[in-house]
């Protein structure tokens, strides 16, 4: 089937329900409305309201019910309406969500995927653009996976509701109606903890992720040079290996982020590099990424997320040494 | 034992009725009709402004906007019970506040335009700048107030939230510390029954909102919202008693969201077009045209006449808004209130490789 990426979770939560008796879907606005991106459209109609369901505007509420409903047998798969809302349910991730199995010493589980649109391009209000991937990939005990296809959207949803984890799963706004693709219709998973190697090549490694990732593409074609571009897919657990033996051999890396600059992702990938494939390096690790403040009113946005040509530029700057 | 605790009520106020009856024996004395005049001048206003925003939004000049249609009254009665030296605490959707607070609007249009530069709102409008975040201004809301009563400044806060965001924590907490401190804060619950497709119904067992006061031990009322003078009433009544040291008051005017939820929402999916039809009659600003006409204070060349200057006044400010240019260089330099090294090097660096020339300006 044909399916941008708002159809692939779709369709990837329908096959969830139908599989999993237990698994419910919850928060604002996910019913009736099928979500304000259309995500879980259908599904109230299909499922009943038992099954997705309506809370209160409360995402707190919504993160900590389904913390309980995962401790009581359930398999929620909960929505925050934007990431920038979803610091309202951090405490209950950090101290909750993340701890269970290992204060139990795992005779407790919270298995639940927290779904929630990241990032921004798409001129939206304040806080409806935020890219916190660095905030959850610190807590230990949250998976936290973020698809750039519909394909791996799909395939990563279903591997994730089959984990017995807290997921964290950001989808990118600006992807979500981008680009459709060719997907099966029944279910199949995408490794959790595997990266992408979107395209093979020798000179550089791109490691990227997310809403980048388009952007990575376009500015490797215009570059004219042999760039390996890897999707990272799953933010943590990091896929370190699939990282490390590409710059072994290219001997020059640039991470790519939406994500703020400073104490983002790209630092800890960064540091790895350092640590395990210093010797090979031809170049220092380069970062690409937004300014180190958080995420501008839609009148600046351009000014502040990286785009092709700046990460050309840091392409020719790699190269040159 | 067996003996009741706790025996709560709450009351319902309406002053004028949908068809413009006023109850005179709740009619406020200091309420003369050329007040009530200026009352529908104002509400005609915000709904002309609101209007302007939103065609601004549909032509591309505008970001998405939360239209105020149809909560004109409680907006416009709450801000015109205001004091001067009273703290206006918004979500997002307090364009009649503003208004009626005297807020430039060429700095209005440039919040909805997409800059910061729109959410600076100068010392003397004593209000912070429109919070988008649900519910969570309810809690500094409750720190200004505490800030009023530290500096004996006498000023009182007044706050707004919707139905929605009285689900959230931060409301109950707002109201909690307000009643512990006995702060001068005012919480006005915009109950226009809906947020963004779920109705009211979906938020809480509880009949009404104004009865959540009663858990934080402050006293609640519900009012009209789409009557100008009911909410009026209230509004200043509350003021007072809290300028006079008797502590916080919750406010739910009872108001109806007559068009969508943002310019990103489409209600056709989960509301009845019946239930908006329902509401039509109920307009707080035809009720008020209805009393006035009747009176012969009102008639279609005042209108006119009113809307013709209303009309200049906005495109005006639209007009200056539009003239405006980000300076990408501001976000470094309101970061924090010295330049660190590490951001220092980022900026220079964006300059260094013309990134704000070839990122190609604003997204408009």
């Amino acid at each position: 089937m044909m399916a941008n990426m708002v159809a692939a979770i779709n369709n990837a939560l329908d096959l969830i329900l139908q599989d999993d008796k237990n698994a419910v879907i919850l928060g604002e606005d996910v019913g009736k409305d099928g979500g304000v991106f259309r995500v879980t459209d259908g599904l109230y109609d299909k499922y009943g309201a038992d099954r997705v369901i309506d809370t209160p505007l409360s995402e707190a509420g919504i993160v900590g019910t389904s913390i309980g409903m995962a401790l009581g047998g359930m398999h929620p798969i909960a929505e925050v309406q934007f990431a920038g809302f979803m610091y309202l349910a951090f405490d209950q991730l950090v101290n909750h969500a993340a701890r269970y199995r290992s204060r139990t010493r795992s005779t407790r589980s919270v298995p639940m995927i927290v779904r929630t649109p990241v990032s921004g391009g798409v001129r939206t209000l304040e806080h409806h653009s935020d890219s916190p991937e660095e905030y959850y990939s610190h807590i230990g005990g949250l998976i936290v996976v973020e698809p750039s296809t519909p394909y791996d959207a799909k395939g990563l949803m279903i591997k994730a509701s089959h984990m017995n984890d807290p997921v964290v799963f950001l989808e990118p706004t600006k992807l979500y109606r981008l680009f459709k693709q060719d997907i099966p219709e029944g279910p199949y998973e995408v490794e959790i903890g595997k990266a992408n190697i979107v395209q093979k090549g020798d000179d550089l490694t791109i490691i990227t992720w997310g809403t980048m990732v388009p952007v990575v593409k376009n500015a490797v074609t215009n570059s004219k040079r042999s760039a390996e571009i890897i999707d990272l897919r799953t933010i943590n657990p990091l896929d370190e290996s699939t990282i490390i033996e590409s710059v072994k051999r290219t001997g020059r890396a640039i991470i790519v982020h939406e994500a703020e600059l400073t104490y983002g992702p790209g630092a800890e990938v960064a540091a790895r590099i350092a640590d395990k494939a210093i010797f090979e390096l031809e170049a220092p690790v380069m970062r690409v990424a937004s300014a180190s403040f958080p995420y501008p009113f839609p009148g600046y946005e351009n000014y502040y997320i990286p785009n092709e040509l700046k990460v050309q530029k840091a392409i020719e700057k790699i190269m040159s040494y | 034992m067996l003996k009741k605790v706790y025996d709560g009520s709450i009351s319902y106020v309406q002053i004028m009725d949908e068809y413009g009856n006023v109850d005179a024996s709740l009619r406020p004395d200091s309420l003369g009709d050329d007040k009530i005049i200026d009352m529908y001048k104002w509400m005609s206003y915000a709904r002309a402004l609101d209007t302007k925003v939103l065609s601004l939004q549909r032509q591309g000049r505008a970001a998405t906007y939360a239209p105020l249609v149809g909560q004109e009254a409680e907006q416009i009665g709450s801000a015109l019970a205001m004091r001067k030296q009273d703290y206006f605490v918004p979500n997002f959707r307090q364009h009649g506040v503003y208004l009626a607070r005297g807020y430039p609007l060429d700095t209005f249009f440039l919040y909805w335009k997409g800059y910061e530069e729109g959410a600076v709102v100068g010392k003397e409008y004593n209000a912070l700048p429109p919070i988008v975040p649900v519910a969570t201004q309810t809690l500094h809301a409750a720190g200004i107030a505490y800030a009023q009563k530290f500096g004996k400044t006498n000023a009182v806060v007044v706050t707004y939230v919707g139905d929605g965001g009285t689900s959230e924590g931060n409301f109950y907490e707002s109201l909690n510390f307000a009643g512990e401190f006995n702060l001068p804060l005012v919480t006005i619950i915009e109950n226009n029954e809906w947020a963004i497709s779920e109705p009211e119904k979906n938020q809480t067992a509880a009949p009404t909102l104004a009865q959540k006061a009663i858990g934080a031990g402050i006293p609640g009322v519900q009012v009209d919202g789409n009557d100008v003078i009911g909410v009026y009433k209230v509004v200043s009544d509350a003021i007072a008693n809290a300028a006079a040291g008797k502590g916080p008051m919750l406010i739910e005017a009872l108001t109806y969201r007559m068009s969508m939820h943002t310019t990103a929402d489409d209600p056709t999916k989960y509301r009845d077009d019946k239930e908006v039809t329902a509401w039509k009659p109920r307009d707080p600003i035809l009720r008020v045209k209805t009393y006035l006409t009747k009176k012969n204070l009102w008639n279609d060349k005042l209108e006119q006449q009113m809307a013709d200057e209303q009309l200049k006044k906005i495109d005006e400010a639209v007009d200056k808004a539009e003239q405006f240019k980000p300076d990408p260089r501001s976000m470094f330099e309101h970061v924090y209130s010295f330049m660190p090294e590490t951001l220092k090097q980022e900026e220079d660096a964006a300059i260094a490789e013309n990134f704000w020339q070839t990122a190609g300006g604003a997204g408009e």
